[in-house]
Order: C-alpha cells, then sequence, then structure tokens
C-alpha cells in the first residue's frame, strides 16, 4: 500500500507539473483504479484514437478509494468501485449523473448486469466486471473436498491459509460460514465472526492484499480467498499455476460487480463517458477481460472470447448458482462495528 | 560569506515549516478538536481502549528488543571496523552505508523474497538435506527486518566515536598491567558511552514507530502501533481522524520523552555523541 501511495505521489508531482506545461487543448483524464486492473495497451489505443491523454493511478482497496472521492479536490475523472461503495457515494451525493447518450455501446451490456439494488437505472455507473468470492487452492496440497467455508477454520491446513486484509470480504465469509447475512446489521452476528476469525488467527499464514495472487501461484500456501477473476489470473495456463483450482461454497457466496463511475467534481465529464464508452466496444472489452482474467458483463465481447471462458465454470458461473449470492451493500454508520471488530481481529 | 549562507538555508527553513511543522501542527489540532470545540476526549478513548494500549505494549516491546539486539550485534561490528587499517574499514563502512542509499520498503521486498517458503533461504537449506522453514509472515521475520534496517544507525554512530578514540589510552593501561578485557571495560566501552546512547536513539525511535515492517514482513498478522496509526488514516478514512490523531500525539510525547531521556543520558556522560542527525 505505501508502495502504491509513493508511485501516486509521483505520479501526482509529475501530473502536476504536466498540467502547468499544456493545460490549453488537450484534455486530461485522471483515472483512479485496481492494480493489474485495465489492459494498459487499452489506455494507449485510447489516447492515440482520441487525442485524449489518461493519467492512469493505481491503488489496493475499496475503503482507500472512497477516502479519496470523499475529499473535496478530488482529481479523478474516472473510478471503478464496487457496487456497496457505489451505493454509498450515490448516498453522499458524489457522483455525476451519466449521459447514456454519449455511451452508445452500453447496448452491448447483458441486462442482467443492469438495473441491480445499487444503483436503480443505472444512472451514476456502467458495469465494468463481476464476479464472486471463493476459494483457490493448490490440488497437491488439500485433499479434502473443497465445498464449505469450513475448511478455512480445518486444523490440518494451519499455516497454509491466506485470508484478505480487507473488511467486508474477510468478515464477510466468515458472516456466510455462521449463516448469516454478509450486510447483518445485528451485533451479536458480527461479534459471532469476530471470535470466529480469532479462533482462526493461528491457522492463517497471513492477510494479504493483490500479494495473494504471487503466493498462490508459488505455491506458498495451500488455501487462499480470492475473487475469481484473481483465480482465473492465477490459473492461467501460461504465468499462471496449474495446479490451482478454484471452487465456491455449495450453500452461495458473494457476487460482486465493479462499475465505472464519473465524481461529481470531474470536470471532464463528456471525455469520460467517451472513454467509458470505448471500454463498452466489445473487441476492447474482450481484450480487456481476457488480460485481467476478471468476468465480463458485455455479452457481445464474452461472444468473442469463445467457448473457453463461456464454458468457464469460475469465469461463467451458472445463473442458477448465483439466484443463491448475495451482493454486498453500504452499512451506513453500523460499518464502524465491523472496523472496530476488524481492528480487534487484527490486534489479537 | 556568513549571511550569504544563512540566505541560502531560507528555502530550506520554508520546506521545513511547510511539510514538516505545519502537519505536526494539524496533528495537534486533529488530536485535541471535536464537533463541539476543544477536547480531551479523543486522547482518553484512545488511552482507555484495551486493545490499543495493547498494540503500544508489544511496540515497544519489540522497538526495545530490536534495539537490543541492534547493540549486541552492532558494538562488536562497530569495535572491529575501528580498530582495523584505514583503507580496509573505509571500504567496510561505505558497504555499510550503500543499502541505505536504497528506500528501506524495497530492501525489506527484498527480504520476503528471501525467506519465503519457496524462496532463497529455503532453497539453502533443502540443498543441504534440512527441513525447510517457514520463516516469512512470523514474529521473527519482523525483528529480523527491523533489526537488518536499523542496525546501520547502531553501528555507525558508535564506529564514529571508536575512531576517535585515544589508542594511547588503551596502551597506557596495557603497561600499566591491565588484560585486555579490563581495559575494555575500564577504558574503551565508558568513552564509548555517547556513541552507545546516539545509537540507541537512532534505532529505538524508528523501530517503535515502523509501521511497513509489520505488514510485509509479518503479514498482518502483528499489527505494530505504526499500523494502527496508518489504518485509522486509510482504511477506515475520515471519520477516524481524530482518534488518528490521538494515536499519533501521543506517539509523538513518548518519542519526545525517550530522546530527552537519551540527551539526558549523554550529557551526564559528557562528550558530545557521534550523532547522525
Amino acid at each position: 500500500m505505501k508502495k502504491i501511495a509513493f508511485l501516486l505521489m509521483i505520479v501526482m508531482a509529475i501530473s502536476l507539473f504536466a498540467g502547468c506545461a499544456k493545460s490549453t487543448d488537450t484534455v486530461t483524464l485522471n483515472v483512479l483504479n485496481w492494480g493489474d486492473y485495465i489492459d494498459e495497451e487499452l489506455i494507449t489505443r485510447f489516447e492515440d484514437e482520441t487525442g485524449i491523454k489518461i493519467n492512469y493511478t493505481t491503488l489496493a482497496n475499496n475503503e482507500e478509494m472512497l477516502v479519496k472521492l470523499q475529499q473535496e479536490d478530488c482529481i479523478y475523472d474516472l473510478c471503478f468501485p464496487s457496487d456497496y461503495i457505489i451505493e454509498k457515494l450515490i448516498g453522499m451525493d458524489l457522483l455525476h449523473e451519466i449521459n447514456k447518450d454519449n455511451i452508445p455501446n452500453l447496448k452491448n451490456i447483458d441486462p442482467r448486469f443492469m438495473d441491480l439494488d445499487f444503483d436503480p437505472d443505472n444512472k451514476y455507473s456502467i458495469p465494468y466486471m463481476w464476479g464472486t468470492v471463493g476459494i483457490l487452492y493448490n490440488t497437491t496440497m488439500v485433499d479434502d473436498p473443497v465445498n464449505s467455508w469450513d475448511i478455512l477454520w480445518n486444523e490440518k491446513y494451519s499455516g497454509q491459509i491466506l485470508m484478505y486484509n480487507s473488511i467486508r470480504d474477510t468478515i464477510g465469509i466468515t458472516l456466510m460460514k455462521l449463516g448469516c447475512s454478509i450486510n447483518t446489521r445485528n451485533e451479536a452476528d458480527i461479534a459471532a465472526a469476530e471470535e470466529a476469525l480469532i479462533a482462526q488467527k493461528p491457522l492463517v499464514q497471513a492477510y494479504l492484499g493483490d500479494d495473494i495472487k504471487d503466493r498462490m501461484i508459488g505455491g506458498g500456501a495451500a488455501l487462499a480467498v480470492v475473487y475469481s477473476g484473481d483465480a482465473m489470473w492465477c490459473m492461467d495456463p501460461e504465468d499462471g499455476n496449474p495446479d490451482l483450482a478454484y471452487s465456491c461454497p455449495d450453500s452461495g457466496t458473494n457476487l460482486w460487480f465493479d462499475n465505472i463511475i464519473i465524481p461529481k467534481t470531474s470536470k471532464h465529464a463528456a471525455e469520460a463517458e467517451k472513454f467509458i464508452d470505448f471500454l463498452c466496444e466489445p473487441d476492447v472489452a474482450a481484450q480487456n477481460a481476457e488480460y485481467i482474467g476478471y468476468s465480463t458483463p458485455n455479452s457481445a465481447a464474452l461472444e468473442l472470447m469463445g467457448a473457453g471462458y463461456i464454458d468457464n465454470p469460475t469465469y461463467n458461473p451458472d445463473p442458477a448458482y448465483l439466484e443463491k449470492c448475495e451482493i454486498f451493500h453500504d452499512l451506513g454508520d453500523f460499518i464502524n462495528v465491523y472496523n472496530d471488530a476488524w481492528m480487534r481481529i487484527i490486534s489479537k | 560569506m556568513k549571511l550569504k549562507r544563512q540566505v541560502f538555508s531560507y528555502p530550506y527553513i520554508v520546506w521545513m515549516l511547510i511539510f514538516i511543522l505545519v502537519p505536526m501542527l494539524l496533528i495537534v489540532l486533529f488530536a485535541f478538536r471535536s464537533d463541539e470545540g476543544l477536547t480531551l476526549g479523543n486522547i482518553t478513548s484512545v488511552l482507555s481502549n484495551e486493545i490499543y494500549m495493547e498494540v503500544l505494549g508489544r511496540s515497544i516491546w519489540i522497538a526495545l528488543k530490536a534495539t537490543a539486539i541492534c547493540l549486541i550485534l552492532g558494538y562488536p561490528i562497530a569495535y572491529i571496523l575501528s580498530t582495523m587499517n584505514k583503507r580496509k574499514a573505509a571500504i567496510l563502512y561505505v558497504l555499510f552505508i550503500v543499502p541505505m542509499w536504497m528506500n528501506f520498503l524495497l530492501r525489506t521486498y527484498a527480504w520476503q523474497v528471501l525467506l519465503d517458503s519457496n524462496g532463497v533461504l529455503n532453497t539453502l537449506l533443502e540443498l543441504l538435506g534440512l527441513p525447510s522453514q517457514q520463516i516469512l509472515y512470523t514474529e521473527g521475520a519482523v525483528m529480523l527486518g527491523t533489526v537488518y534496517n536499523f542496525l546501520p544507525f547502531m553501528v555507525l554512530p558508535i564506529y564514529s566515536v571508536l575512531v576517535k578514540l585515544d589508542r594511547s589510552l588503551v596502551e597506557a593501561a596495557a603497561d600499566l598491567g591491565a588484560n585486555p578485557i579490563t581495559c575494555f571495560i575500564k577504558v574503551v566501552l565508558p568513552q564509548s558511552v555517547p556513541g552507545i546512547i546516539s545509537g540507541i536513539t537512532m534505532v529505538f525511535i524508528p523501530a517503535i514507530t515502523t509501521f511497513a515492517i509489520s505488514r510485509l514482513l509479518g503479514g498482518g498478522k502483528f499489527l505494530l502501533y505504526g499500523d494502527l496509526i496508518e489504518n485509522q488514516f486509510i482504511t477506515l478514512g475520515q471519520s477516524a481522524w481524530p482518534v488518528g490523531s490521538a494515536l499519533s500525539f501521543i506517539l509523538l510525547i513518548l518519542v519526545l520523552l525517550s530522546m530527552a531521556v537519551m540527551r539526558r543520558a549523554e550529557r551526564d556522560s559528557g562528550d558530545e555523541g557521534g550523532m547522525l542527525w
């Protein structure tokens, strides 16, 4: 995270000077995204096609992104937050209402990813990627069936388990294991999850972020909680590890969406919409999704990507299974109960 | 000439004011502010929070241990360096400083690779027919990273005192019948106290405030006080800033206190120490 912050500072310092030098004709879009979450070749292509410059910055988690977007002098024109953060941002009136006339390629998006609860009618956000949360495991180290969260509490795999250092995800899967809603506002549920996670802590090798991918590819752990897209990345036949497999618990899991938004403070909303439209072009979306490994909501793109993706249960889970999954919602101030529990878990 | 030099320092002073003093004042302001005005509430809520205090205790304990290990390792290194011939010592001295030119995060990332279960160290162990060890993401790894990163800060001040030490005093003691051990304890050690004290200050203070090492090498399982502050600002967001500032303020006081204690000890020992800053 520090590394990213450092890079961010450099980028900001450079953009400061760049901004001074030529602010007259070329528009620069400041894009804030997760690491490894766009094929950067596409940025160059967009710049060449339109003459609009992209200043690309990355960071590590939703909570950090929220802090950045809440700042009054927010400089970003495009962001890719998750569902519950979008709900919160809409509630705080921080998002620009997207002019859909500028995004004709919206027709390529599968209707089942439009008009979701967190942003009815997609007034403020356009689907970018989606996926599930599940367990990535190394088949040479795990001989039990991986079909429930309970395996992450199995003492047999002590020191071989990696968890996310992310509040909602890690507490969320624990709530699912306990049979509670991942959006619970019941303090007793949170207390039970806290107790379970503290009990699990001696078995956990580490709480990591994006490093989970490298550790799993390198065979450094047996089991890890990952997003489906990261699982695709780790299981990639060329750069990944062929021993890895991904499985979601039979009882269901967290279904998530990362959408593209434009902060209200953006001075280049029209150009930002142009970039969104570009990302929704079938060939662009296909190239992007193949590069980052996350599931695309763009049905025209999925068609281009072929059967290898369409028939892959990690990439394109059965719609019937998705019925059993739950989407995160903004918790309002109740998030503080989650935060406090999380601080106790990691401080113990 | 003198006036000219002062002029040159102005940009530096302005820089310090803007980027060091102002942020510090902001921390103090946030720590004592609430919606209604000035308050001690943020500080007392931190002080009465068991978890925060436990983390603070752990950080102090780890910093003390790291400082002790640095002293035990660093003193002999500094002593050996000071007794070597000048050219050899100069080369070794530079070798000690060179890694410090690299950002300490990069050096810590390098340790991740070395300690990894499939890393260099374990590959070596396997070659020797020994069982591989899970070192990464343990408290031992955090300690190793801390000692590694701060060891030069212990060696250099002690070395700079020892190298100036008057060798004829040691010879005189030996002439008068003191054996090498007595020579060391009665002559060398007392004269190197200022170096030891500044070494301890320069290791203990960064060690107690460090935050990245415990995450990179401890895998988020050994939260230190610095991580706690980082968490308040980065993941919990704006509503946690007052508490984050209160945590920072308490650390600031602790650091100032320990510096005062060290300064005092240094003054009592008489000589000027070999401070690096």
